[in-house]
């Protein structure tokens, strides 16, 4: 692989990963205002399976089935040839359709609007669920302090 | 990515896999008789008919070994996309997929162990003509005789002599297949 295989490879990691991790009502809304969506044909229908996600104890320990989640997938073209992926949480099949088109235009010269229009507010949508998350969290912090017990 | 090599899977896989299933059933349980298979539309050098046998048997857990011409990118790629199989060494296959003539010698295939004769290799065999006429097929599920045009009827033969363990074959040419499991007497003309 080439240097510049490797950025692409490492920017359709992080719009992927975005589009898996966004609210189907969100992507739903920011895809049905974008124009430009050309027809496409299945490669995989979509489908819902588990998939056992494991994890890391402090994410470098030996590694333990957390636990099963549901995930659809799916695989469509472009008549250009473009292949897009899709997988989405949950068992909502356009959903993942959706994600799939956006993967498989962001590989077109249409990439910079579906950009502007979809990843981009996407992505703020998704640091502002943190966001808020984060700021409901931190109200609710207490802090422990021990004064002095005299066991001395 | 803009490969066109992941086209001609299933197009509808819960009943097409369904159909292809019935139609390796009935291959297996009628040795001899040639079923129609075409269902997906691998690429090349793969037939139809290969191709919906290994999108209907394979999975994640069985080791496919492509021989000779049939060990192309294309058929690779196509094969872990749409099945998830590993593509393996001949010791470790399940399934082989070739000409008869890559694939041999037949000696390198797992014929199973006398605790789980199961364990062997299913071997898809592509093949110029298939048609029903040459060596004479008796036993399980022919009522009285079939004729079949095998590759190598000897080594076929060999390969019931150590029943129940043994290599079973599926034998594909375009989008038609036949089998023969190793509990048919082969006898060669």
């Amino acid at each position: 692989m080439t240097q510049t295989d490797l950025t692409k490879t490492e920017a359709r990691k992080t719009w992927m990963s975005l589009l898996a991790k966004s609210p189907a009502c969100e992507l739903e809304r920011l895809w049905g205002a974008f124009d430009g969506a050309e027809p496409h044909t299945w490669l995989r229908m979509p489908e819902a399976g588990g998939v056992m996600v494991r994890g890391r104890t402090g994410a470098t320990g030996a590694p333990f089935n957390m636990g099963e989640m549901t995930v659809t997938r799916c695989s469509l073209k472009l008549p250009g040839g473009e292949i897009g992926h899709g997988y989405v949480q949950g068992r909502d099949k356009a959903h993942a359709t959706r994600a799939a088109l956006v993967d498989a235009h962001m590989q077109t010269t249409k990439a910079p609007a579906l950009r502007r229009a979809v990843l981009d507010p996407l992505e703020k949508v998704l640091a502002d669920a943190k966001a808020t998350r984060a700021a409901k969290a931190a109200a609710t912090k207490v802090d422990f302090f021990t004064m002095a017990r005299g066991e001395d | 990515m803009a490969g066109t090599t992941l086209d001609g899977g299933f197009q509808n896989a819960p009943v097409e896999a369904a159909r292809a299933f019935r139609a390796a059933m009935q291959a297996m349980a009628r040795p001899g008789q040639i079923e129609a298979l075409d269902a997906a539309s691998p690429p090349a050098p793969a037939s139809k008919a290969a191709g919906s046998l290994l999108l209907t048997l394979a999975d994640h857990e069985t080791g496919i070994y492509l021989a000779g011409a049939h060990d192309c990118a294309t058929l690779r790629d196509w094969l872990t996309f749409h099945t998830g199989a590993p593509l393996v060494a001949p010791e470790q296959a399940t399934f082989a997929l070739g000409t008869w003539e890559a694939l041999l010698p037949l000696s390198a295939y797992p014929a199973g162990t006398p605790e789980y004769p199961d364990r062997s290799t299913t071997l898809i065999v592509e093949m110029d003509d298939l048609h029903g006429e040459g060596a004479l097929l008796k036993g399980p599920g022919i009522k009285d005789a079939a004729r079949l045009n095998l590759p190598d009827a000897k080594m076929m033969q060999a390969n019931t002599q150590h029943f129940p363990l043994g290599l079973d074959f599926f034998l594909t040419c375009g989008s038609r297949v036949a089998a023969l499991p190793r509990s048919t007497q082969v006898e060669a003309r």
